[in-house]
This record gives C-alpha cells, structure tokens and sequence, in this order.
C-alpha cells in the first residue's frame, strides 16, 4: 500500500450520535476512510458499530429522535446537507441478513434500484446490468437459468450475493456491510470474503463484523470500537500484531467482547 | 395397576369428550348446509333462477297450484348485489389500505391509537345502525333510495376489516424490507408502495376478501338504503333489489316461501367459496 497514493473517500470528524439526549452512542469518532480498501469495524456487541455505519448513509433517519453532530464527509460532500437519496444511492447498504424483495424475480430484485427509482433503461442495458452485477458476486453461473424464479428461493449464501450484486448495480462508490455473514455457515461466509477482495477494486467497502479471523483475513485497515469511542484505528496488520491500547488488545485476545 | 387403567379411562373419556364438542360445532353448519341444500336445490339448477327477476305473488301461485316449479328467480337481487358490493369494494379498497398503512406505519402515534380505537368501534356498530346512519346521508339528501346509498352502508361496514387486515400485513412485514428498499435511494412513499404493499399483497387480498363475504349477506342496513326492486336495475341511483333482501321478501310471501331456501343456497355457496380462496390465498402469499 505504501507506494499507491492515498486518497480518502469518507471523512468522518467528531461524529456524536445519540438515541437519548446526553448519552452518546457514538462518541467524537474521527477518521479518514480510503478509496479502494475494506476497512473493518469491530468492537463488543453494543459499541455503535452499527449506528455509525447506518448514519453514513442516513439510514439512522428511521429512528425519530436520533441525533447526530460532527462533520460526515463522503467524496467531500457533506452528507448531512445533500439529499438523503443521493447520499443513499452514492453508498450502498448490506445488511446482516439478507433482504431480497420477496415478490421480485431475482432478476428483478437485481435491477430494483433502477425500477424502483424510475431510472428508465432499455432492456439490453437492464440485461448487462443484471449479468455484470451477478458476475461481480460469482452469482451468475448459478442462477443464470433461473433468473425469473423469486429471489428468496435461493439459499442464505446465494441471497446474500443476491443483495450485494442489488447494492453493486447501482454503481456506489461505497459499500457498507453490518455484519453480512454473520446469519450465513462457513462455507457461504468463506466465498463472501472472497468475494469482498475481489471487489475492491470496484468500490470502497466499511464492513462491521464481530468476526476478529474475518477482518484479519480481508481487511487493509480496521478500527477498533468501544462504548461508542473510537480506541483505535489502523492498519489491520498493525493493530493485529502491535495493538496500541490495551483495549484493543484485550479484545483482540478475547479477554472481552 | 389399578391407578394405570384409571388414568387411561381418564384420558380416553376426555379424548371422547373433546373430540365431542369439537364434532358440535361443525352440526349447525352442516345442518344449515343440508338444510337449504335439500329444499333449495331443485330451484337453483333451473337456469332461469339467474337470468329472471323474481315471480309475482300470483304467478307463483299459479305454479304452486299445478304443481310446478315457481317460475322466475332472483337475478334482480344478484345484479343489485353485486352493484352494491362492487361500489363498496372499490371505495372501501383504497380508503382502508390507506389508512391500515397509516396505522402500521406510525404505530406509536396518538393519532393512529385513537384512530384505531375507533376503527374497532366502528367494527362493532350494529348494522342496522349503519343503515340508518346511510339513511340520514345518502338516501334523505339524494331524495331517494338508491344502490348507491346501499354500498355507502356497506363501505362502512367493510372498512374495519380491510384497515385492520391491511395494519396487521404490514406490521407483519420485517422492518429490513424496508430498510433495503430505502438502502436502494428509493423515496418512502415507494418504499410503501412498491416494496411493503406487493409483499402484504396476500393479506390485504383475504382480508378484502373476508370483508365482501361478510357485507354480501348484509340485509338490515339495506333495508333503510336500497329497499328494493322487483326488476333489474342497472341506474345506481334508483332502489335497488338485493340477493339478502330477496330472501327476507320470499320469508314474507306465504306463496314465494319456498324460495327462500333456493336464494339462501346460492348466498351460502357463494360466501363459502370466497372465504375457502381467502384461505388459498392467505396460504399461498404468506409473508416468509
Ligand atoms: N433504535 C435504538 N434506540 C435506542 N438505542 C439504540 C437503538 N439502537 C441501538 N441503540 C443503542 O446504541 C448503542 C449502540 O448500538 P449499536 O447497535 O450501534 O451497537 P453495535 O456495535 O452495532 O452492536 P452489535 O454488535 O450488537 O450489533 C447501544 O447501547 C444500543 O443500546
Ligand atoms: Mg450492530
């Protein structure tokens, strides 16, 4: 990495979130996200993990009476200012089970983003689409005859995919994934990492797992979370070799968490 | 040894019993079943039943004299009918999908508790209270009976039923369907409407389903609103006749009673079928 200039996608600065007035979920997290690498989040169940990663695509909105301060950067825009359409449609989301849309065809659940937000396309373009997203996750080849069957006849592994390559059509420049194995067996779970380093080159991914194997395995950096702090953030070899804060080793050697 | 067989006395005579009264209560259906099935049938295979308005006192009395089968049927009731719950269907559908997303979506709402609270009210108010309440309404101010007073009755009667099967789909629903649809940039109002309604597709449908089974049969409230026709009346502002009242008609006609039976034949046929695709459905589009 250290030849290759580093250029940041997401720019968080002094990020407090809170469900309740004065007690912080999210407590003052700054940091510089970069183009084209997984960045891990891990930390003890209940650290805000994933409050952090849902207010970076604005999906922390659903919650009435959510508060959020501090500075969140995605390619230099300010996202607490754009449209959260826009915000959404530049980050993409997977989420820890997987959610195709049980009336669509895979097919269609594939192309969803585009029907749904009346993005007129032809149906070569839809085609492509389909096929470069099922491609990218290693899906095409299992489902390409059965592209009109409904998306939850697949299996746990192949819905997750399905989601991903859902996420992957629309062309975000991130992708942020809150636990996406964590409901699927180790086989499945072994080709979605695959998948992931694969990806890299196509989109900038921020995964939240509690899977400490997991994001040595695939992540270039990781942060390490704790009681809505931010203990400590790094490259992931770094912090897996020569953690600074005894917290971060302490969990790291599964002394907690 | 002897505490053994008691208990299994025990048990079995509660099995009896238990097996007893669950057997009880499918007597009054079949007993009405069988009922109208043996007087009513005769009348039902002519095939002018469905395609003649009902008979005149007279020629039924005429018929009955020689012996015959009373001419004429009830396809004046039929078309009213369905005029009537057609009407109702169609208003009731999209005021009451509405407001059951409105429930579901903002549950905790005081608005949408008292709503809901009166919803059940409304669920509970005597038909024949409705029907005076369309009287009042529709019927006084139009200066006339009409059809279109008889399906304002019954889109009142059917909208309790389509809210609150429209609220409990949709809160059945997991919330990430909905969190993947926003995921996707897609705005909240096709979020509802795209993702959320096809998925609540099934119980919504069953539920319009159970709500036209119930009013179909609806008699009182038509009373006071359609109040009726001898001939086929396609004007929805004229009085209308209905299958319901058609039955109440032939009970108060010594010469047209036994019609009765052949007119509540082909109203329970035809709330049983709905109700046994209701289940089909329910069955087939159930939310996994
Ligand atoms: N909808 C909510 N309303 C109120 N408080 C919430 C809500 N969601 C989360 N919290 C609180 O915010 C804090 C952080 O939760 P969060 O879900 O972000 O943790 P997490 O790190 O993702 O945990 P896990 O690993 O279990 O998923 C927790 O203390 C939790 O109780
Ligand atoms: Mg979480």
């Amino acid at each position: 990495m250290e030849n290759t200039i580093k250029e940041n996608i997401l720019t968080l600065k002094d990020v407090c979130i809170s469900y309740t007035p004065g007690q912080n979920a999210v407590n003052m997290v700054t940091a510089d996200i970069q183009k084209g690498l997984i960045t891990s989040i891990m930390g003890p169940s209940g650290c805000g993990k994933s409050t952090l990663l849902r207010a970076i695509n604005r999906m922390h909105e659903l919650y009435p009476g959510i508060t959020i301060t501090g500075d969140i950067k995605l390619n230099n825009k300010d996202i607490l200012k754009m449209n959260a359409i826009e915000v959404r449609r530049m980050a993409g989301m997977v989420f820890q089970r997987p959610n195709p849309f049980p009336t669509l065809s895979i097919y269609d659940n594939v192309i969803a983003g585009y029907t749904l937000n009346g993005i007129k396309k032809t149906k070569d373009e839809k085609d492509e689409i389909v096929e470069n997203s099922l491609k990218n996750v290693a899906l095409w080849d299992e489902v390409k005859d059965v592209l009109q069957k409904k998306g939850t006849f697949l299996s746990g592994g192949q819905q997750q995919r399905l989601c991903i390559a859902r996420a992957l059509a629309l062309k975000p420049d991130i992708l942020l994934m809150d636990e996406p194995t964590s409901a699927l067996d180790p086989i499945a779970t072994n080709r979605i990492e695959e998948l992931l380093v694969e990806l890299k080159k196509e989109v900038t991914i921020v995964i939240v797992t509690h899977n400490m194997s997991q994001a040595a395995r695939i992540s270039d950096y990781s942060m390490f979370m704790y009681l809505g702090d931010l203990i400590e953030y790094d490259t992931t070899k770094k912090m897996f070799t020569n953690p600074q804060d005894k917290r971060t080793e302490e969990y790291l050697t599964g002394k907690f968490g | 040894m002897n505490t053994f067989t008691y208990r299994k006395i025990k048990n079995a005579s509660l099995y009896v019993l238990v097996c007893l009264f669950a057997g009880l209560t499918a007597v009054p259906l079949f007993a009405i079943l069988g009922q109208v099935l043996i007087k009513g049938w005769r009348q039902l295979i002519v095939s002018d039943f469905f395609v003649k308005s009902t008979p005149t006192t007279l020629d039924a009395l005429i018929a009955l004299r020689s012996g015959e089968i009373i001419p004429g049927g009830i396809a004046n009731g039929i078309v009213g009918t369905i005029l009537m719950v057609l009407m109702a269907t169609f208003i009731a559908i999209p005021i009451g999908i509405f407001a059951g997303i409105y429930l579901a979506e903002y549950k905790t709402s005081k608005y949408a508790s008292i709503i809901r609270f009166l919803t059940d009210l409304l669920q509970g108010v005597p038909s024949i209270v409705v029907g005076v309440v369309a009287f009042i309404w529709v019927v006084i101010p139009l200066k006339s009976y009409s059809a279109l007073a008889g399906s304002a009755a019954l889109t009142v009667m059917m909208l309790p039923l389509i809210i609150r099967s429209t609220e409990e789909t949709m809160k059945m629903i997991p919330n990430t369907m909905k969190e993947a649809g926003l995921a996707l940039g897609t705005s909240y109002p096709i979020v509802i409407l795209r993702v959320m309604l096809p998925s609540a597709f099934g119980g919504i449908f069953t539920g319009v389903l159970l709500a036209v089974s119930r009013v179909i049969g609806e008699t009182a409230p038509l009373m006071l609103t359609a109040l009726g026709s001898t001939m086929i009346q396609w004007d929805v502002t004229r009085p209308n006749s209905a299958v319901s009242l058609l039955i109440w008609e032939f009970y108060n006609d010594p010469n047209l009673q036994s019609l009765v039976w052949s007119a509540s034949l082909f109203l329970l046929i035809f709330v049983l079928t709905l109700n046994i695709i209701a289940k089909q459905i329910a069955k087939k589009w159930r939310i996994q």
